[in-house]
């Protein structure tokens, strides 16, 4: 085979092909450790019964949701119905595949960036395009479904996709500011020359971001689209068996990438903890790969935590947060990370080091306010008698 | 064929569909569903010319943004399907007539245009595009380059031309709020 044909073709075939593959599965095993952390955070079990620890579930799961029947609703949008789960679950892969995993890697032969797609200079604005598309899979398919809770969910969604990717824009110009280039690569080649990652000035920033993330993927406090108690299953009501399977791994695999994509503008992506520090590179014991893949698990464990944590918001009032506060706050936080990266490196550092003690004090502060008592012990005190 | 000319005349193709059926589909959501196409065939022809950074602009704002929103219009305006409207009206003859005019014209200046050309050399060099000269050293990417016209040899227009966004912006708010009170 010749040189060219292993570097234009079958190269980035076998990368997109493992891309896929990579988000499917975990996909899955996510859904494990989801159920499972909720089942502790909840003081009770989650599945246990298939494999060691119920690990087996989800492949069980798999299993289940593949040999269920696929109903599509009789007055559907056949073709429309069909295009709905596709078009969400192809820009979770593709923003994936933008984002680089490690630096070169060689295998059989052959050596290779380790990120699917090309290292494109605009790269960041492309991960944003792409994951503008995937709103149309949850419009479509609620649309589609020519059913009256579907068609509101996907209503809803759309308004509020639109409204807070404005904040995650910006939140991503922040990052763009401080590295001064738009291409993944040399973003995380920025934060090591810095030797800060972007979290510390970017902090405001990077807060934005996530919460934005939060939203975009439709996870709680902000599953509205889904929300069970008011809407049924939200857009995806009419789907059911695989089609529904991939409506869920499309949440999962969105939220991989939305980690990613945080762990390379705010965490450093691939690099180690202290990139400049010389007597910690025994720390480099540990492939490049598994510190990116590391701290994106760390991002999945806090979206989990999330769930069991924050309550749902009303409508009205998640449109409020987007656009009367992460808006203006992100406009303010972008006057001044631009500030600070114009001073260059030591302005990064100064800002950094400003909000890192800011979040202090206020944590401190926090800690030190009396707590309010129970309610249990304030009734002890006043008095009340629980009857039987 | 080589393979930069196929994909040209696969996207261009899917530019063309697209257009085609937006005007030939009866359901608006089909129609704005073709224009998404189009849409994303002309970011694909502009990565082919090498302009990157206004492909992902013409993704992020037009499929990203502007079409959500026509999808949000149309789902809101358009609950009820309506099957039994006539797809031609009375317009039909004039507009094919005006139709063929059109065609004859803008075709008549891209035919002249190609013949003229024919055997040149292109005019620009797509790489040499997407190079900047700041200062002593050359930039790579056409993100500085539109960067750098924008904001240092345009500034004025540019700005002037937010502003009239903006004054756009204000105005409607302002109409929507008057129809807003009307109903309350």
């Amino acid at each position: 085979m010749s040189e060219s044909l292993v570097h234009n073709v079958l190269v980035p075939f076998v990368k997109g092909l493992l891309t896929v593959i990579l988000v499917a599965t975990a996909a899955g095993i996510l859904t494990w450790i989801e159920r499972r952390g909720l089942g502790r955070l909840q003081i009770r079990k989650g599945p246990n019964r298939v494999g060691p620890a119920g690990f087996f579930q989800w492949i069980a799961d798999v299993v289940k949701l593949v040999f269920k029947e696929d109903v599509v609703p009789s007055r559907a949008e056949k073709v429309i119905h069909l295009l709905g789960p596709l078009l969400l679950f192809m820009p979770a892969v593709v923003v994936l595949g933008l984002v680089p995993w490690g630096p070169e890697l060689t295998l059989f032969g052959v050596t290779t960036p380790l990120h699917a797609a090309a290292d494109v200079n605009v790269a960041l604005l492309l991960i944003l395009a792409v994951s503008s598309i995937g709103v149309y899979g949850i419009i479509l398919a609620g649309w589609s479904s020519n059913s009256k809770y579907p068609l509101l969910g996907g209503l809803r969604s759309a308004a509020q996709l639109i409204s807070y990717e404005v904040p995650m824009g910006f939140a991503v110009v922040a990052a763009v500011l401080m590295a001064g280039s738009l291409s993944m690569v040399e973003i995380i080649e920025a934060q090591k020359e810095a030797g800060v990652w972007f979290v510390f000035p970017g902090l405001v920033a990077f807060f934005l971001y996530f919460v934005s993330g939060v939203a975009e993927t439709n996870r709680t406090p902000f599953d509205l689209p889904e929300a069970e108690s008011e809407l049924v299953g939200g857009f995806h009501t009419e789907y059911s068996g695989f089609r529904w399977a991939i409506f869920f791994m499309s949440e999962y695999g969105n939220m991989i990438s939305i980690g990613a994509v945080a762990t390379t503008l705010f965490f450093g992506g691939w690099l180690r903890p202290f990139p400049n520090v010389a007597w910690l590179s025994f720390l480099d014991v540990v492939p490049a790969f598994f510190w990116f893949a590391g701290k994106v698990f760390l991002f999945l464990l806090v979206y989990i935590w999330f769930r069991a944590t924050f309550p749902r918001y009303r409508f009205d009032q998640l449109m409020a947060l987007g656009w009367k506060a992460l808006i203006p706050i992100s406009l303010g936080n972008l006057f001044l990370v631009a500030l600070a990266a114009l001073w260059g490196a030591a302005g990064l550092k100064v800002l950094g080091a400003v909000l890192v003690l800011l979040v202090a004090a206020g944590l401190v502060a926090a800690w030190r306010r009396p707590a309010r008592a129970s309610v249990t012990t304030r009734m002890a005190a006043e008095k009340v008698e629980v009857r039987a | 064929m080589e393979p930069g000319l196929f994909f040209f005349w696969l996207f261009s193709a899917v530019v063309v569909v697209g257009a085609v059926g937006v005007v030939v589909m009866r359901q608006p959501i089909h129609s704005a569903l073709f224009l998404l196409l189009s849409f994303l065939g002309v970011a694909c022809l502009y990565v082919q010319a090498r302009a990157e950074l206004v492909a992902a602009v013409q993704v992020l704002v037009y499929a990203g943004g502007v079409m959500v929103l026509f999808l949000y219009t149309i789902m809101l305006v358009n609950v009820k399907r309506q099957r039994t409207e006539r797809y031609l009206h009375r317009q039909a003859v004039p507009a094919l007539g005006f139709g063929f005019l059109f065609l004859l014209v803008v075709g008549g200046v891209v035919v002249n245009e190609a013949r003229a050309l024919a055997g040149k050399a292109p005019a620009a060099d797509p790489a040499a595009l997407a190079t900047t000269v700041i200062g002593s050293e050359t930039v790579l990417g056409n993100t500085q380059a539109v960067g750098w016209v924008l904001y240092r040899d345009y500034l004025l227009p540019f700005e002037i031309a937010s502003l009239f966004l903006l004054v756009a912006m204000i105005g409607a708010v302002v109409l929507g709020k008057r129809t807003m009170e009307r109903f309350d």
